[in-house]
């Protein structure tokens, strides 16, 4: 990225992050911004890194964990944040290695993180006994953890971060990862993992080690997925197995595939709008317009988001719209979606 | 004695569960390289089917089960792949990430038709007694029909013209379209065959679990895992792997207790997954049924 591009990133998400809370509510924001966190990371890993990841949220889930009990031992914030991004960056670490050392691919990836979402799903709705404690926190089972202490000023446990500042933090801190992301995918690391999505062999005759890189990958999407998981846990001030459940591994799916896989933006903007479209759809008003009072309208209509966009918009929405407009607009936001156009139009003509 | 008998019969009941809500997914697996994500939700369908037949219509509830569930969902499953999966053969990401979309579709819908509470109905075969032991009648019939339905898959896709066919279409697509064949018939057939067994499964379970709309992600996760683990080939995979995880998941079971013995599943599915990259069959009964 060169530093036009910088700056001209800087002053584009400062202006969304003063101009979204003038028509949104901030607490809202704050909990999409965690959501298009958790998109940014799995865009990364499934757009770029070319693993399919069905259970990034396992990470998310575990990030909030480990922030609401480490908080709750500590009496503060900090360690837990730091934690949240460690721990699942190295759970992320050891589940990569075992399954690319062990050269599983696509559909066999897909179960294995699909099968960990579900198994910590299960064993933490089991965690409601007594005997479930870590230090001072109990996991609490189905009910989650509530009441633990959140984000405050380094230093000052009592000077909290909250509504307003809560949200400004999270999305500063979206940024950054943003940022980040960008400039990894720039550099010689980003560049091999790009290439080695489009043709693993390839690379692995280069001489790359394509198994130490994918786990790298793997791990930075993990420890992103963590951290978005404690901003959420911010937002939220409670965690529960929720977290883990399959609904959210779907929905986290849809926001990429809607944003755009081969996109960092498209993943973010897709998990803010549909974010918003489920809060939406969850309103009262709404209920009485389908005329049931009925909780699962939602699902409804994200599967068939989910349906129609893999059938008629596979690429989603910012690739397209870039297609669309060519490379002067939005095509400073994105890197290597042409190639990804050809190889896509090689697999038709291959049949495969 | 008798705590043996009811031990050897619970790993049966579980390997015979596991064999009945995976046979429909294994036979669209091995067969078309499709994964059905949906398929715990036409689990449901079946369910739904067979207690709206007995319990609204009035129904034998046998006839509810054994035919009318199979049949509507076989129905249904034309209707998608006609609308859905057919676009999307060979691309096995693409398909999971479709049905997957179905599925959450579906589960909104029975929730929108039937309520997010729990329907069911009686079983219709007592309990037995097995010494001091008091066993479930019902669940031999469930081991008998899980006999039955990999009987029949195999006895179709070993035996007759129609199992042959298919087997052709799948290994290469254009020499049957050139013996005159039509695949993409053949597709849908197999689909619809796949979801028929889904009905199933899902009428003969329906009397024994309750069925939710969100009980499908149970049979999915662990239909996927027998599966995937039991790799390309539809019989040997379906019985070995079933059999694998039953074994596990009960043997478990009794040591602990039901939760740990899912979670017991679980993991011995990711270190067989690990051992073994291509599942059971990919490495003992390569190219066979």
């Amino acid at each position: 990225m060169t530093s036009r591009q910088l700056v001209l990133s800087v002053v584009i998400a400062a202006i969304v992050m003063f101009v979204l809370p003038v028509f949104f509510d901030v607490l809202n924001l704050t909990t999409y911004a965690a959501y298009a966190l958790l998109a940014l990371s799995l865009g990364f890993v499934w757009g770029y890194g070319g693993i399919l990841c069905f259970g990034q949220t396992a990470f998310y889930g575990l990030g909030a964990y480990v922030y609401a009990m480490t908080a709750i031992n500590l009496g503060e914030a900090w360690g837990g944040f730091f934690l949240a991004i460690l721990i699942p960056a190295i759970f992320a670490a050891i589940l990569g290695a075992m399954m690319f050392y062990g050269r599983l691919s696509d559909v066999y990836l897909a179960v294995v993180t699909l099968v960990v979402t579900l198994l910590l799903f299960r064993f933490m709705n089991t965690t409601a006994g007594p005997e479930y404690v870590i230090g001072e926190a109990r996991m609490g089972g189905y009910n989650g953890i509530p009441g633990f202490p959140t984000l405050h000023t380094p230093g000052n446990p009592d000077a909290n971060i909250y509504d307003e500042e809560l949200y400004y933090f999270t999305f500063i801190i979206l940024f950054v990862c943003y940022l980040l992301t960008r400039w990894l995918l720039g550099s010689p690391f980003g560049r091999v993992l790009v290439g080695l999505r489009e043709n693993e062999q390839r690379i692995e005759l280069l001489g790359y080690d394509v198994r130490a890189r994918k786990t790298a990958a793997f791990a930075f999407g993990g420890g992103l997925a963590g951290l978005a998981g404690c901003l959420y846990a911010n937002a939220a001030e409670i965690v529960t197995p929720e977290l883990f459940s399959l609904g959210l591994a779907a929905e986290a799916i849809i926001w990429v595939i809607v944003g755009g896989t081969g996109t960092l933006i498209g993943p973010m903007i897709g998990a803010a709008v549909l974010g918003h479209l489920k809060f939406v759809l969850g309103l009262q008003s709404i209920k009485q317009v389908f005329g049931k009072e009925n909780p699962l309208e939602a699902t409804l209509v994200f599967g068939m988001i989910l349906v129609l966009f893999v059938l008629f918009l596979p690429r989603g929405v910012v690739p397209s719209i870039q297609g669309w407009f060519g490379r002067s607009l939005v095509g400073r936001f994105k890197s290597g979606s042409g190639m990804r156009r050809r190889t896509r139009s090689e697999r038709a003509r291959n049949g495969a | 004695m008798d705590l043996a008998v009811v031990v050897v019969y619970e790993i049966l009941y579980t390997i015979a569960f596991l064999a009945l809500i995976s046979a429909g997914l294994a036979v669209v697996f091995g067969m078309m390289r499709v994964v059905n994500l949906a398929h715990g939700e036409f689990i449901l369908l079946g369910g739904y089917t067979a207690i709206v037949a007995h319990n609204n219509l009035g129904i034998n509830l046998f006839v509810s089960m054994l035919v009318i569930a199979p049949v509507v969902v076989a129905v249904f499953g034309v209707v998608i792949e006609r609308l859905i999966v057919r676009f999307l053969y060979g691309r096995l990401i693409n398909t999971m990430l479709a049905t997957w979309g179905l599925s959450l579709a579906m589960i909104g819908s029975f929730s929108l038709i039937f309520g997010t509470t729990t329907t069911s109905v009686k079983a219709p075969i007592g309990s037995i007694s097995v010494g001091a032991f008091n066993i479930s009648g019902y669940n031999i019939f469930i081991i008998a029909s899980a006999i039955g339905v990999i009987a029949l898959i195999f006895a179709i896709l070993r035996f007759t013209r129609a199992g042959l066919v298919a087997r052709g279409a799948m290994q290469n697509a254009d020499m049957a379209t050139a013996f005159g064949y039509d695949a993409s018939r053949i597709y849908m057939a197999t689909f619809a065959a796949g979801a028929a067994l889904a009905g199933l499964a899902g009428g003969i379970l329906a009397p024994l679990v309750g069925i939710g709309p969100n009980a499908g992600s149970l049979y999915i996760a662990k239909a996927f895992i027998t599966v995937i683990s039991g790799g390309a080939s539809v019989v040997s995979g379906l019985i070995t792997s079933s059999g694998f995880f039953g074994f596990v998941t009960q043997i478990v079971t009794f040591l602990t207790n039901s939760v740990i013995g899912e979670l017991g599943l679980l993991v011995a599915a990711i270190i067989l997954l690990r051992l073994l990259p291509t599942g059971i069959s990919g490495r003992f009964f390569k190219n066979r049924l």
